[in-house]
């Protein structure tokens, strides 16, 4: 019996002129829970990002499959919504106009008022009601994030997929839009995947870490189960002992086993 | 009163000056050529260096002799009515194909060497063919207008479909957009200011065009009036004609300006 999403035998080749194809990532298998939070945690050039793409369904995999609910993904599609890096908010509609976007498209059933409900509900959910007027460009770096989440989570998708949603912000913020999602997941439970080279950030919002080796032909080096209660602080977290010995798993497989000389 | 404001004002006053030196020099050496004050009494009206009272050109821009005798005003009207005509055209035919171009590899790969080889023709080159086609003025000076001003239309709308970002694109495929949606909802807000500074290019070069074709094609219009004030050895108007294209061009790029401004998101709030 399969899991709610699973990869199974992923493989994904660049064919490289004049060369035998280049190899990225190799032999991927993973069960994802219902409602579990995973991270994927690796040196960059491990081919986190590439393994991301193809369960949003953005790039393709050379061999294997991948099963959400039972059925193999072929393309992108809202089951599997995605926050982006860089937001990729559209930078001529509002806020609020860049979710509303989002919701008409995937829920063409709601009438006027359903919709404009639906929209603010998730609004309101990043604390972005004062801002939802404003333009991307008017905003800062973590409010955008934040839209980006809320647009995401507004499409009602199975998995969220987050590729390194946090890496272009200040610790300060970053922090700030960690408590933000847990917060979220409180409320509305989800399935996320989470691309970090944060160690602290995988131990805080994982169930499970999931550590890559280096590339070429990356695959999973090991799984870390996180056995921490939620809601976790991170505060308190410094001296909790599953927190340390959590780390210092991830510490030693990124710098030991794994440790890569040109970062 | 600010420093920057005195010498946006005294500084070209200068130049002014200066150039009315330039023509009252000219003017003293080519024989029968028009002096500042002689083209200023042709324009407006008043008493002319032989002494003789005399109406100006502009004095009534809006008269109506007969048909083949109407004040400036209608002239330019006339040129404007082609201007925009073929203008339109060339927006009706080249957005389309500006977006074709810019969305599609092979259409990139099939039109791409027609339009840098067409592009550079002149529009009085075309003059004789279109002529030739059509044996009708108006429609003639159109069709000059409208293939030499579609080229930067094309050009730039396929300039702004290759700017929209990949991410965007992925945020539409994520969502599942049709071609339609992708056009209307992601490729038109990024390409808009694009296809409106080929635009205001087009608009630009098709002011230049009307000029030349009227001369060549004759009845009336600005060109034409231009021409037959030569021929009626009338110097003072060829330069009130001159002043007068060049600063009905000027508003013509002065409005395109604020409308391609007005539809730019980059120029709305602060982003």
């Amino acid at each position: 019996m399969s899991g709610f999403l699973s990869l199974k035998n992923i493989e994904k080749r660049f064919p490289t002129p004049g060369e035998e194809d280049y190899i990225a990532v190799t032999d991927v298998n993973l069960e994802i829970k219902k409602n579990e939070i995973i991270s994927i945690i690796g040196h960059s050039g491990c081919g986190k990002s590439t393994l991301l793409n193809m369960i949003s369904g953005l790039d393709r995999q050379t061999e294997g499959s991948i099963i959400l609910k039972e059925h193999e993904v072929k393309g992108p599609g809202p089951d599997r919504a995605v926050v982006f890096q860089n937001h990729s908010l559209l930078p001529w509609l509002s806020v609020y106009e860049n979710i509303e976007m989002a919701v008409k498209k995937v829920m063409p059933e709601l009438d006027a008022r359903e919709l404009r409900e639906r929209v603010e509900k998730f609004v309101s959910m990043v604390n972005l009601e004062p801002a939802k007027d404003k333009l991307p460009g008017e905003i800062s770096g973590g409010m955008k994030q934040r839209v980006g989440i809320a647009r995401a989570l507004s499409i009602k998708p199975d998995v969220l997929l987050m590729d390194e949603p946090f890496g272009a912000l200040d610790s300060l913020t970053r922090a700030n839009l960690q408590e933000h999602l847990m917060r979220i997941q409180q409320s509305v439970e989800n399935t996320v995947i989470i691309i970090t080279h944060d160690i602290d950030e995988a131990v805080l919002l994982s169930d499970r870490v999931i550590m890559m080796t280096n590339g070429p032909e990356a695959t999973i080096g090991e799984i870390l189960e996180v056995n921490l209660e939620r809601p976790r602080n991170r505060v308190e977290l410094q001296h909790d002992p599953e927190y340390i010995r959590c780390r210092e798993a991830i510490l030693s497989f990124l710098y030991e086993k794994f440790a890569k000389e040109d970062e | 009163m600010n420093n920057e404001l005195i010498k946006k004002i005294v500084l070209p006053l200068l130049v002014f000056i200066a150039i009315l030196g330039v023509w009252t020099g000219i003017a003293n050496v080519v024989e029968d050529f028009p002096t500042p004050a002689n083209t200023y009494v042709s324009a407006f009206g008043g008493v002319n260096a032989d002494g003789d009272e005399v109406e100006g050109v502009l004095s009534d821009p809006f008269y109506i002799e007969n048909e083949d005798d109407k004040g400036l005003f209608w002239q330019i009207l006339e040129s404007l009515k082609r201007v925009f005509g073929g203008f339109a055209l060339a927006l009706i035919f080249g957005i389309p194909l500006g977006l074709l171009v810019g969305m599609s590899k092979n259409a990139q790969y099939a039109f791409d060497p027609f339009i840098q080889i067409f592009k550079p023709v002149s529009p009085l080159a075309w003059l004789p063919l279109l002529l030739f086609i059509f044996r009708d003025i108006n429609v003639t000076a159109i069709s000059t207008i409208f293939i030499t001003s579609i080229w930067p239309i094309i050009i730039n709308t396929a300039l702004g479909v290759r700017s929209v970002s990949e991410d965007y694109m992925n945020v539409a495929k994520v969502l599942r957009f049709t071609p339609l949606e992708k056009v209307v909802q992601i490729i038109l807000p990024v390409a808009v200011p694009y296809i409106f500074t080929g635009m205001r290019l087009s608009l630009g070069i098709a002011w230049l065009v009307i000029v030349a074709a009227e001369m060549l094609t004759g009845g009336i219009g600005i060109g034409f009036w231009i021409w037959d004030e030569y021929n009626n050895l009338a110097y003072d108007n060829i330069i009130i004609g001159i002043i007068l294209v060049g600063l009905v061009g000027f508003i013509l790029d002065l409005m395109m300006g604020k409308i391609a401004d007005f539809f730019d998101y980059t120029k709305k709030g602060r982003a």
